[in-house]
């Protein structure tokens, strides 16, 4: 007994080592580098899912006429392109980021809570295999769209409880995650770093993370009271029973609001990493660019009737949504101008990351600028549910924060892999990905306001054109994203040594530890001054 | 298809100078003063957001183009400027407060339903329109008139006679009739889920809200026929439930007025009739046609497992009682909705027809007044 005593500290402290390796490593794993490589793996996964259910839409859009599908298997493709997306794809892909860079940004050895961070990811593998099963089951997947509108999704088949269920379970993955990310960040940064000398990526998660825990749970509640209603003699939304079916929207829209910032927030701050960093100058009004994040998250919680204007709102109710919509412009457009300062009489270079980063603040804005069309209420009555929309949340959320992504993946994959990317490859992946971008969704502008409403598998003759311009643009878009995973998956096998700091202007301390990084980033606390 | 993709290219390339004002570009030609308003609304700020963008993405470019690296630009280390940063948080507020009186006014006006000529209200069914004439006590429904076979015939020449055929998805059997330059008050309500009542010309979009009642309101400058579509998903027909308003001259709307209600009559059934079984089963096969077929398909086959076969099923050939408590209540959790809302003739005449067309022969008849028994 005594001599496993004496041997005990000492064991302890060799303990990192003998981490298990092959599959057993990824599944016992309590590292937040480790764990980071897993959510960025299932959530590029998810994203070719999603993708391929992006084909069968804009295959069966490519001309008018009913050709590969029928109308409610449609549906199930574009409810599940928009949940597999947003819950499997967008956010995983920033929670991966978070755990890969918070700590390493901060000057911390991990995140604050090792096993849950474990249980977080874990969790997402049978939440997106409910998902995807949903198709093989009886009916097929939930076909109410993503937004899973009452009563529509009381009347859906078994595929909407797998969808609800998964819902549920993303949903305690995100509120774990955001619970460590908040307190790794209050708690392990190193000596000298005070919260407004955070790297801005680790500010806008930090905010981030708290909307997170604020809304999950309404969404949980949301589907929680369908599933109620669906099996349990409940009436939450059933109007015959005493129920409101508009409720199902106002609860989903608090959640769903402040959702579309919680995509886009980490987006904004993977660009004013990269922007300072190939501009070789410091990130222009950072005390600013915290102060519009943060307006941004509050406000994002007073306009969610905006999603709502055709229901049938009183008139104040009308205008309170459009003035506080409108006002969201002022903190994004401080935002915008912050990052072009930051260019202005910089020295400029354009690998990836800053092409991305440039193609983010072009294309994103024009998403910004439909945005502000749509607060306008009565145009917004006049495009609400067409393909307008679709245009707009397509130019946020793709050219928004799907393009962010791409930029910060090139910009860490070298600190990440040890491994410089194709440069050449890289830029190729811009390129056709900012020209096919714009060929799929600048025409849906035109179907909008022409008058398209969206989720329709068949639309008349005026529309042919240019839904044949956007199948062709979608098509090689999706085939581009090919030239992303052969890029990533060639840096992670090899080729040029990245070193310490392969980018000339970056300046956060991820860059002060060696490419690829130690096991425990900083095992000794760097002193920030 | 690439021949075809490339033709439309040429034709649109051409065409786009001459096009570069027409509905397909923007919003459709406004017909109320509403969708003026609206318009114009659309085009100031559209200005607006194209004026900022040239200016900030001007900035952005220039600084793209000249400060860089491999020209030889050196960094600057400015990193803050109080006064530029009020600046450009003040002046977006100021174009913002700008662009919100001209939208107050108008959300204010299309809120004001008072004073109307005519009050029609619209129910959204799975997957048609009922339009109630309150006034007048017209009442019917409308559906999509074209067939369903040009939708689903993917030959060579079923495209081409899609093509052809102009108002594709946008026809109705039978469209709302209304008075030109009359106020009309359009109520908005559901039988199942939500819908959403749109038509483009006139700047409306009313969600139908099931158990709910909406208002919004138009008045038709000129005479002509305006389409639009449900705007709310609402299950897999939603693509194909469309609106046909025909608005026409007052003396007009007052004919159709006096022939609509002269066809009701002619239409109701009398209550004392003794329907024989073949009588029956005729009226119930253009019940089928409007209200089953969309989903139980016209060979009584279906579509499983969401849409189970008629043909051989063992509601439509088992015991009566289970197939009228189908028919009358629907099966709570599925698509198959309640049909309520049709009258004991309809009914009787569905069932009827249901039990003895393809494999079903069980010779039964349902009479009106079974299905009455049935209603509390």
């Amino acid at each position: 007994m005594e001599a496993v005593h004496a041997h005990d500290p000492a064991h302890g402290h060799d303990d990192h080592a003998h981490h298990p390796s092959g599959i057993m490593r990824w599944i016992t794993t309590t590292n937040h580098k480790d764990i980071g490589t897993l959510y960025l793996v299932f959530a590029v996964t998810m994203f070719f899912v999603g993708g391929i259910l992006a084909m069968g839409i804009r295959a069966e859009l490519f001309q008018p006429g009913l050709q590969f599908w029928r109308p409610d298997f449609f549906n199930q493709l574009t409810t599940m392109h928009g949940l597999i997306m947003v819950f499997g794809a967008i956010m995983p892909a920033f929670v991966g980021f978070a755990n890969w860079q918070i700590p390493m940004m901060i000057g911390a050895p991990d995140m604050a809570f090792g096993r849950l961070n474990n249980w977080s990811f874990w969790l997402l593998p049978p939440a997106a295999t409910l998902l995807v099963a949903s198709f093989f089951v009886p009916g097929g997947a939930t076909a109410a769209g993503w937004t899973l509108y009452a009563p529509l999704s009381t009347q859906m088949g078994p595929g909407m409880d797998l969808a609800i269920f998964a819902l549920h379970i993303m949903g305690a993955s995100s509120i774990m995650g955001s619970i460590n990310i908040i307190t790794t960040i209050l708690n392990m940064r190193a000596p000298g770093m005070n919260l407004m000398k955070m790297p801005l990526f680790v500010w806008t998660w930090l905010i981030t993370a708290y909307l997170l825990i604020a809304v999950m749970p309404v969404l949980a509640g949301a589907v929680t009271m369908v599933l109620t209603d669906r099996h349990f003699g409940t009436n939450f939304f059933n109007a015959a029973g005493g129920g409101d079916p508009v409720m199902f929207q106002h609860i989903f829209w608090f959640f769903g609001h402040p959702e579309v910032y919680i995509m886009i927030l980490p987006a904004f701050g993977i660009i004013s990493q990269v922007i300072p960093a190939f501009a070789r100058k410091p990130l222009f009004g950072y005390t600013s660019m915290v102060y519009a994040t943060s307006s941004i998250a509050i406000l994002s919680f007073i306009v969610w009737a905006h999603h709502m204007f055709t229901v049938g709102m009183p008139a104040a109710g009308q205008l309170f949504f459009m003035y506080a919509t409108m006002l969201i412009a002022v903190p994004t457009g401080v935002k915008v101008f912050n990052w072009i300062a930051t260019m202005w009489k910089g020295s400029m270079t354009f690998e990836t990351p800053m092409l991305f980063a440039c193609g983010f603040i072009f294309v994103f804005s024009m998403g910004g600028f439909t945005g502000l069309i749509l607060a306008i209420t009565p145009v917004d009555i006049q495009l609400q549910d067409t393909y307008y929309v679709v245009a707009h949340f397509h130019y946020v959320l793709v050219a928004g924060s799907l393009f962010a992504i791409f930029a910060g993946t090139y910009f860490w994959i070298p600190k990440w892999t040890g491994h410089m990317y194709d440069e050449t490859l890289g830029k190729w992946h811009f390129w056709l990905s900012m020209i096919f971008f714009n060929v799929t969704f600048f025409p849906m502008h035109f179907l909008g306001l022409a008058g398209m409403p969206r989720r329709i598998p068949d639309y008349a003759l005026q529309f042919a054109d240019f839904n044949m311009v956007a199948s062709i643009g979608a098509f090689g878009f999706g085939l581009t994203q090919l030239i992303f995973l052969y890029t990533v998956i060639k840096c992670i096998q090899g080729g040029e040594k990245a070193p310490e700091k392969p980018w000339e202007g970056a300046d956060s301390l991820e860059w002060t530890l060696p490419s690829p990084p130690p096991y425990h980033s900083f095992e000794t606390p760097p002193v920030v001054k | 298809m690439i021949s075809k993709w490339a033709r439309s290219l040429v034709v649109a390339a051409a065409l786009a100078p001459a096009l570069a004002s027409a509905d397909r570009y923007n919003l459709q030609t406004p017909q109320t003063i509403i969708a003026h308003e609206i318009y114009d609304l659309h085009t100031l700020i559209l200005g607006i957001c194209c004026v900022i963008f040239v200016v900030v993405f001007g900035a952005m470019t220039y600084s793209i183009i000249r400060h860089r690296k491999s020209l030889g630009h050196k960094a600057e280390q400015f990193h803050e400027n109080t006064t530029v940063e009020i600046v450009w948080t003040i002046i977006p507020f100021i174009i913002l407060v700008g662009m919100a009186i001209p939208a107050t006014k108008t959300v204010i006006q299309m809120k004001d339903t008072s004073n109307s000529d005519l009050t029609i209200k619209a129910t959204g069914y799975q997957w048609k329109w009922n339009y109630d004439y309150l006034q007048e006590g017209i009442s019917f429904y409308s559906s999509l008139a074209t067939p369903r076979e040009l939708i689903t015939d993917n030959s060579a020449e079923g495209h081409k006679k899609r093509e052809d055929h102009s108002n594709y998805l946008l026809e109705v059997d039978n469209p709302v009739v209304v008075p030109v330059g009359k106020k009309v008050r359009i109520i908005t309500t559901a039988d199942d889920v939500i819908h959403s009542w749109w038509v483009p010309a006139f700047g409306v979009k009313q969600d139908a809200i099931p158990g709910f009642v909406r208002d919004s309101w138009f008045k038709v400058d000129k005479p002509g026929i305006y389409r639009g579509q449900c705007a709310e998903l609402c299950g897999k027909e939603h693509g194909f439930m469309p609106i046909v308003v025909e608005a026409v001259e007052p003396e007009k709307y007052a004919l159709w007025v006096a022939e609509q209600k002269k066809k009701m009559a002619a239409q109701a059934d009398d209550p004392n009739k003794t329907w024989t079984l073949d009588e029956l089963k005729a009226r119930g096969e253009k019940v089928y046609a409007a209200n089953c077929q969309v989903c139980h398909q016209p060979t009584g086959m279906g579509q499983p497992p969401a849409f189970p076969a008629l043909s051989g099923s063992k509601i439509a050939t088992g015991p009566m009682a289970g197939h009228l408590d189908r028919v009358l209540n629907g099966k709570p959790g599925t698509a198959m909705a309640s049909f309520k809302q049709l009258s004991d003739v309809e009914i009787a005449a569905v069932i009827t027809f249901e039990r003895n067309s393809w494999n079903n022969k069980t010779g039964d008849m349902v009479s009106p007044s079974d299905v009455k028994k049935l209603r509390k």
